[in-house]
């Protein structure tokens, strides 16, 4: 395990310091006193775990291909980005549009999670990108989805709090959001609908839970103290019929 | 309850019955299914609702027997509701859709290329022959310093990275989903042996085509199709497609139809999904933002390649120019309202954005303004026809134009403008394995090589009439040009003097 301090170091050193150790051969990053460095993990096909101590910056792991990034802290804007594969594990909140156009891989926020989170998140062949979100997202959430997995929680809100903003699922096309808890249909895009789970979902879902319960040492009976209800789209080409030949 | 169609046909098919051999080649060639045997009358009849006048049967017609001809049936003459504008009223009232088209803005709106003309030398500062004397075409594209320091002959600074061309010309954006797997080989490969560059637009790169990666330009759009990281590291330089001239301001989609396997596989999407391109990227709300995933795509390739942005011309392209520019772009790409386009909505098309012109004028002067000229190079497209309005381009203050219709139809286009049905009958804007074997990649590149050495040659013949022998000489050298026929204003903003001035 290497130990980098990024206290009073530039984004653009301290990414270069990554690379170089990540081509070394390094396998285990430790950085602390994160504060705000931007691109954390931008590009990086290769396999590696990295531990952040503190406050990483926008675009963490954007175009990530395959390796494992650990959040002791929260995450800003614009985490997984485009992402391809590998793994985020965020001990706090994301904000937004964490996920945007992701490919493959996993994220788990413990907390809450910002706007446009999962925008245009897809599927593909055997990659199948997931989001798991302990706490509750904001608006436009799962925007133009076209597939993948998106998981909300609700844990840990108030009686009278959303699991999720307005226009959930505007524009979704493909892939599937389960939330824990109900939806009132006017936060949903008029592209979906609220269907009830199968048995081939309770087992999807276990195993992100599964793995959610195990990164944040949450008791699985807690999250099982409730229904989750799904989300899919009404059609995969939403917009097929909008034109007419000139 | 389907509507009965006022529409009638937009052309005439006549055929010449003496020269006919009823061969079948109309029959065969025509995928609208305008043509087709009657048997039994032993007769070749010709349904001409569907003919898009793509000339593909009258060009392979053996003998000469076709003709196409805009159908002479008019409506009462009215200079307001014109034929075209009660068409399209018809169409809309029978399907409610958004009217759809493909290629470039086909207004008559004045083209402001036709109203600049070039200088020559007489007697003083004599002209040069390029026949027989050097002649520099070569382009660097990508970030200048402000100052060179050199320390015994060696430059003490590593340059930005920067795109060599050995012609100021690039082969512009198109998809793999837009145009045929054949149509980018023919371009690759003519980019690869004349030293320039194609452009992979949102589509993703084809696994045959990472053998092209020196001549590629990578494309990151708000889709994010196909963009991996290998796809990154492919290519020479990485475009950031924020808008495009023929669409300003919308998204994009590829109809599920055309996303067929092959399609599927390098946008990685499920095959027969819509690929839908959202208007803005998600990411990108301001110019701080943009400078975020400029910086996010140098990162990712460690500094390595220059980061284009390419905008549509608009309004206020000086200013959002200047902001591309001090967000960290090596390159900024201005497509005009003329670009072409494989599907845009006909009103979108047809009435949003301004001329190439006037925005590369307005650029670059306001870079200069801002003396921050230096970190960008300009790249313009939408439409250039020919070399001429290469050579104004560069005297106006581009460094390089893109090409895509003019090289599209080198390829065989006839302008139909029909790109987004997928039937394209001379295999370049299908996808129908059947129609894109019409297009040879082999000769096709011969025929897009052919194209850039022609106008090569013309711009090397301009330059020397010119005196000048470098085209860095001409970048940005306006008094090579005069108006002719503009008004004072668009004297003033394309920043030249009138003809006899």
């Amino acid at each position: 395990m290497q130990t980098i301090d990024a206290s009073g170091m530039l984004y653009r050193d301290l990414n270069e310091l990554i690379r170089d150790s990540v081509s070394r051969g390094v396998k285990e990053i430790r950085l602390i006193n994160v504060n705000g460095h931007r691109y954390i993990g931008d590009g990086l096909a290769k396999e590696a775990s990295i531990i952040i101590e503190g406050t990483p910056g926008n675009d963490l792991a954007a175009f990530m291909e395959g390796a494992r990034i650990e959040v002791h802290g929260n995450a800003q804007d614009g985490t997984a980005n485009t992402m391809n594969g590998g793994t985020i594990v965020i001990h706090g909140d994301a904000r937004d549009a964490l996920g945007y156009s992701m490919r493959g891989g996993e994220v788990y926020v413990r907390g809450d999670v910002g706007y446009r989170v999962g925008i245009h998140m897809k599927g593909y062949q055997d990659m199948n990108p997931a989001i798991v979100v302990g706490g509750k997202a904001g608006d436009f959430f799962a925007e133009y989805m076209a597939g993948g997995i998106m998981i909300v929680l609700g844990l840990g809100l108030a009686p009278d709090e959303d699991i999720v903003g307005n226009y959930c699922g505007t524009g979704m096309h493909g892939g599937i959001i389960y939330l824990r808890g109900e939806v009132a249909p006017e936060q949903l895009g008029k592209e979906v609908k609220v269907v009830s789970l199968t048995e081939e979902d309770t087992c999807v879902l276990d195993g992100y839970l599964d793995n959610y319960c195990q990164y944040f040492k949450v008791k699985r009976e807690e999250i099982d103290k409730k229904p989750f209800c799904k989300l899919l789209p009404y059609n995969k080409r939403p917009y097929g019929n909008m034109y007419a030949g000139w | 309850m389907s509507l009965k169609s006022y529409v009638t046909p937009s052309f005439l098919i006549e055929r010449n019955k003496e020269r006919c051999i009823k061969c079948k080649v109309c029959v065969q060639q025509c995928a609208n299914e305008v043509h087709r045997y009657d048997e039994e009358d032993d007769e070749i009849i010709s349904e001409e609702h569907q003919c898009v006048n793509c000339q593909r049967c009258v060009t392979l017609c053996p003998t000469g027997a076709l003709t196409i001809r805009k159908n002479p049936n008019e409506l009462r003459q009215n200079s307001n509701w014109t034929a075209e504008a009660v068409r399209a009223i018809y169409i809309q009232a029978e399907t409610g859709g958004i009217l759809l088209t493909g290629m470039g803005n086909d207004r008559p709106y004045p083209v402001y290329w036709d109203n600049i003309l070039l200088n020559a030398s007489q007697v003083t500062n004599p002209s040069i022959d390029p026949l027989r004397e050097p002649m520099e075409l070569k382009t660097h594209l990508g970030r200048k310093p402000d100052s060179l320091s050199i320390k015994e002959g060696k430059l003490q600074k590593k340059l930005p990275p920067q795109l060599e061309l050995e012609l100021p010309i690039m082969f512009s954006a198109m998809s793999f989903g837009s145009i045929s797997l054949n149509a980018i080989k023919s371009l690759a490969e003519a980019a690869k042996q004349e030293g320039t560059y194609f452009n992979t637009g949102e589509g993703g790169l084809h696994r045959d085509l990472y053998q092209y990666g020196e001549n590629t330009i990578v494309q990151v759009a708000s889709g994010r199709f196909g963009v991996h990281a290998d796809y990154l590291q492919a290519g020479a330089a990485i475009e950031i497609k924020i808008g495009q001239g023929a669409k300003p301001g919308i998204g994009g989609h590829l109809p599920g139809e055309k996303v067929e396997r092959e399609v599927s596989e390098t946008r990685m999407i499920p095959e027969g999904t819509d690929a839908i391109s959202p208007a803005p990227h998600h990411d990108i709300y301001s110019i701080e933002d943009l400078r975020q995933l400029i910086y996010s795509l140098k990162e990712a390739t460690n500094y390595e390649k220059p980061v284009s942005v390419k905008i549509a011309a608009v309004h206020n392209v000086a200013a959002i120019a200047s902001g591309i520019a001090r967000a960290g772009a090596d390159i900024i790409a201005i497509d005009g309202y003329r670009g072409g386009t494989g599907a845009a909505p006909l009103r979108i098309r047809d009435n949003v954005g301004i001329p190439i012109e006037f925005a590369l004028a307005a650029v670059d002067t306001r870079l200069r303004q801002e003396a921050i000229r230096n970190q960008v190079s300009l790249v313009v497209g939408g439409s250039i026809r020919n070399s001429a309005d290469i050579v104004k381009a560069i005297a106006l203050g581009a460094d390089a134009v893109y090409i895509a219709s003019s090289a599209l139809l080198a390829l065989g286009c006839h302008m139909c403008q029909k790109c987004y049905t997928g039937k394209c009958n001379w295999g370049i804007a299908t996808q129908d394995p059947q129609l894109a074997k019409r297009l040879n990649p082999e000769l096709g590149a011969q025929r897009a090589r052919n194209l850039l050495r022609a106008w090569k040659h013309e711009i090397q013949e301009m330059l020397g009439g010119m005196g000048i022998n470098a085209i860095e000489s001409l970048r940005g050298n306006r008094l090579m040009l005069r108006g002719i026929g503009l008004t004072e204003k668009e004297l003033q903003i394309l920043g030249i003097k009138n003809a006899g001035e």
